[in-house]
């Protein structure tokens, strides 16, 4: 079903199209018949669930990757596209996700790599090559960034600009972004969005795929979800809850669980007067089957508080576990005294991305699980197994390497090993952000189950909707401190802003 | 593929209208980003001043132009084969056959090298040829095939020096005089030209398609590849490269000695990874500078004189160079990193 757009001047031929593609990788089929298609000027965004195919769609458009099935089309023409080489030629650009930098070359370099400028006997002409990329940040309204700078040296949201400055400056007719406003900040994706109307205006075709629903309601003109592998339909306009049900099949209302009844009233962790880098005199009570939410603007120590209880940074104060002080230097520390924590980023703090689930989820049991020093056997599959089925993970085999594993997949690996571990105070720090929407779901049962078990919960969300759901109480921190305590039921995500804001009287 | 300064979107008006940042200066950021190259020539300044100091104890005089050429000829095989390490080095990779190489090459050196002009530049042609050509299979095991890069230099490590013993079995042969003193002119430090030859040979190598594919491939080997970098095609580059320099490496190592031996060689497989380390190039790829491998190369010499100036028994000499070495190694990470942090 190939479409068309009426104009003044005849048919134009859709910028870009998938016809029924397929592919699929080992036993998951990550596209299955997807159908889309995209018009010359206009902003069109992806939207669907961590694993509905929208980054294969991507790929599959932008010639990485060549589909099981089906033929995908430029300008109304059947191509065959071997590697992104093709896909350029064809006008066919993509910003990646993960970023495709050099870390230790300029940005100078890095905009123009392959494309230097040229001096005496054919060698690269660096100082030119500075200005070019000069003039290009400053056309492109980012001359803050410095040309000379190495990339290891700019922030995540510079690198993000510089990544979309370097597929802008080739004049792509198609435009395919895939998640590129994860790491940029409000400043920067208006910024990226004055970009995009840009280039609309010139007649480009912009796919871009999104968690954040405003910002898609915003830019987008158009709106295809996905669900499964394929396209549940395309819409110019269409409301949240519609587009929830629609990429879920699940209906928006019975999203937040009720936390549970709190049963006991027996502090588990008592912290007074917590400081540190970016901490000032932070004081909490965690109770035994307690959801204690801390919420906030971002960097306003959120991030310090929840490292330093895990003894991952410097702090002073006191801090009382079950009663008895506690020193907790290290995260082994921490650990012994039953604590856990999951933080957000998972690629650098917790998991062993190459081993296999079951070495994951063991690895804070290994003594449990070893006999005569040696790990394995029946007991870890076991344990592993128990763990995989609790926690819905979903992963073709204990044996497979956590790598192969979505985030929200591999954030639950990470909780698995600390309830093996059977810790019973958890630090959850934003473990729900990039997730989609179903494994958000999952995961907010799961913490309602550890409550209920009689778990203690510090949980830290940049969605304040979250927190006024979710948790028995919300501690707001501003500045270091704790700015104001908003007890259930009753808490509304204003409530939390507000108190985020709000000159603090306790303050002077 | 449109020209940069064509714009296809309007440009931002408030770009214009809010001003640039002031930029920080060129040289603020060479330092700021080269201090392994600053750290390896601060080293080699310290080395030279040391060598000085003891050299005067000894002999209460000054090192003159006879210390100079010597040290300067005795350096010029480490510095070619730094160099050639360094290639493979940037690719976050190790060559551990450049003694074989140089044997090798050494080896042919002393059994074909003739008193004619001919023969003189006819073999030094082939032995860099071959030495190329060696590198071309490490590259291709290493790129093609897939093996790890230390597993497969060290497998062609053996072969080459295997083939070297064949060669010549036994020390001996022999080198025209005009050959050494064109290389490694024993009166005057001629040999200098050599190095600065070698500077700007990675001067150009540093602003080539090829240098930035090899450096890119050791920044990150998928981004690089995303780049539309040939990374096969780098990293074959990378070892045929490092032969090469191995190669010419061995002929000034038999120019310097006057005559050929099968074995010498065998030690620069892992004096190239030193003076690599002190001058600066980071081991697991991407960053450094071969101005700085050859000042690492030069310390890596200045040490051995320095404790022959120091009386230090020669039994215990080759535990005082490594003392020495890991001082010079920790020190200039430490330094690095507080330069870093700093910055």
């Amino acid at each position: 079903m190939s479409e068309a757009t009426q104009t003044a001047g005849g048919v134009v031929p859709p910028a870009v199209e998938g016809i029924r593609l397929a592919k699929a990788f080992g036993g998951v089929q990550a596209v299955d018949s997807a159908t889309f298609s995209a018009r010359p000027g206009e902003v069109h965004a992806l939207v669907g669930e961590n694993g509905a195919g929208k980054s294969t769609l991507i790929k599959l458009l932008g010639g990485r990757l060549r589909p099981d099935a089906g033929e995908v089309r430029a300008a109304g023409r059947k191509v065959e596209l071997h590697g992104a080489d093709d896909a350029h030629a064809l006008g066919i650009w993509t910003v990646f996700q993960e970023l495709t930098l050099l870390p230790w070359m300029t940005v100078a370099e890095n905009l123009l790599i392959r494309r230097e400028p040229r001096g005496r006997l054919g060698l690269i002409d660096r100082d030119r090559m500075v200005g070019e990329a000069d003039r290009v940040l400053t056309w492109l309204g980012i001359d803050h960034i410095d040309p000379r700078a190495l990339i290891e040296d700019l922030s995540l949201a510079q690198r993000q600009m510089v990544e979309i400055a370097r597929v802008i400056i080739q004049d792509p007719s198609t435009l395919l972004l895939d998640e590129p406003t994860s790491s940029l900040g409000e400043k920067e994706v208006a910024w990226l969005f004055e970009l995009i109307q840009g280039l609309r205006a010139d007649g480009k075709c912009i796919i871009f795929t999104s968690h954040r629903w405003n910002e898609i309601t915003s830019i987008a003109d158009r709106i295809t979800i996905f669900r499964n592998g394929a396209e549940v339909g395309t819409f110019t306009e269409i409301d949240e809850d519609r587009a929830v049900t629609l990429m879920t099949g699940r209906q928006l209302e019975a999203f937040y669980p009720q936390p549970p009844a709190r049963a006991h009233d027996r502090a588990v962790l008592e912290v007074e007067e917590l400081a540190g880098e970016g901490l000032r005199n932070a004081s909490l009570t965690l109770h035994a089957s307690e959801i204690l939410g801390v919420g906030g603007l971002a960097g306003h120590g959120h991030r310090e508080l929840f490292f330093s209880l895990f003894g991952a940074q410097a702090h002073s104060g006191r801090i009382v576990v079950d009663g008895r002080p506690a020193r907790i230097r290290s995260p082994r520390d921490a650990a012994r005294l039953g604590m856990a924590l999951v933080p957000e980023d998972r690629k650098t703090e917790g998991l062993l991305l190459p081993l296999s689930v079951r070495a994951n989820l063991t690895l804070a049991v290994l003594p449990a699980v070893s006999s005569l020093g040696l790990i394995g056997g029946a007991r870890e599959r076991g344990l592993a197994q128990g763990m995989v089925d609790a926690l819905k993970i979903r992963t073709p085999g204990l044996g497979n390497p956590v790598r192969q594993l979505s985030g929200g997949n591999q954030q639950k690996v990470l909780l698995g090993r600390w309830l093996l571990a059977d810790s019973r105070i958890l630090l959850l720090y934003d473990v729900t952000r990039g997730v989609d929407v179903a494994t958000k779901h999952e995961i907010y049962e799961l913490m309602m189950r550890l409550a209920g078990e009689g778990r203690a919960l510090l949980y830290y969300s940049s969605d304040a909707e979250e927190l006024a759901h979710l948790c028995h109480r919300v501690l707001v921190m501003r500045e270091g401190r704790i700015a104001a305590e908003l007890s259930a039921p009753g808490i509304t995500a204003e409530d939390i802003v507000t108190a985020a804001v709000r000159e603090s009287r306790a303050a002077d | 593929m449109p020209p940069i300064d064509t714009p296809a979107v309007p440009p931002d008006p408030t770009a214009a209208a809010g001003g640039r940042r002031p930029r920080r200066g060129k040289v603020t950021h060479f330092l700021g980003q080269n201090v392994g190259l600053v750290l390896a020539l601060v080293m080699l300044v310290a080395a030279i001043v040391l060598y000085c100091a003891v050299y005067w104890a000894e002999t209460q005089s000054l090192p003159g132009n006879f210390e100079l050429t010597s040290t300067v000829n005795n350096t010029m095989p480490l510095v070619l084969a730094a160099i050639g390490q360094s290639f493979v080095v940037l690719t976050r990779g190790l060559d551990l056959s450049i003694g074989g190489t140089m044997d090798l090459a050494n080896a042919l050196a002393a059994v074909h090298i003739h008193d004619s002009p001919g023969s003189m530049v006819l073999w030094s042609v082939i032995v860099l040829a071959i030495g190329a050509g060696l590198g071309l299979v490490n590259g291709l095991l290493v790129g093609v095939g897939r093996l790890q890069p230390i597993l497969a230099t060290l497998a062609t490590l053996s072969i080459y020096q295997g083939i070297a013993i064949k060669v010549l079995p036994q020390p001996g042969g022999s080198i025209p005089p005009v050959y050494t003193s064109v290389l490694v002119n024993p009166f005057q430090p001629y040999a200098l030209l050599y190095v600065l030859l070698v500077a700007l040979v990675w001067y150009a190598f540093r602003r080539s398609r090829i240098g930035v594919a090899i450096f890119a491939i050791g920044n990150d080997e998928q981004s690089a590849r995303a780049n539309g970098i040939d990374t096969v095609r780098a990293r074959v580059t990378s070892f045929t490269l490092s032969g090469l320099f191995a190669g010419a490496a061995g002929l000034f190592l038999a120019a310097t000695a006057t005559a050929g031996d099968a074995t010498t060689g065998n030690g620069f497989t892992l004096t190239s990874i030193v003076a690599c380390v002190l001058g600066g190039m980071n081991l697991f790829g991407g960053r450094g500078s071969g101005i700085g491998v050859i000042a690492g190369a030069f310390v890596t010499t200045m040490i051995v004189n320095i404790l022959f100036f120091s009386n230090i028994d020669p039994l215990y000499q080759s535990f005082y160079e490594g003392l020495f070495l890991v001082v010079a190694v920790v020190l200039s990470t430490a330094i690095g990193r507080f330069l870093r942090r700093s910055r």
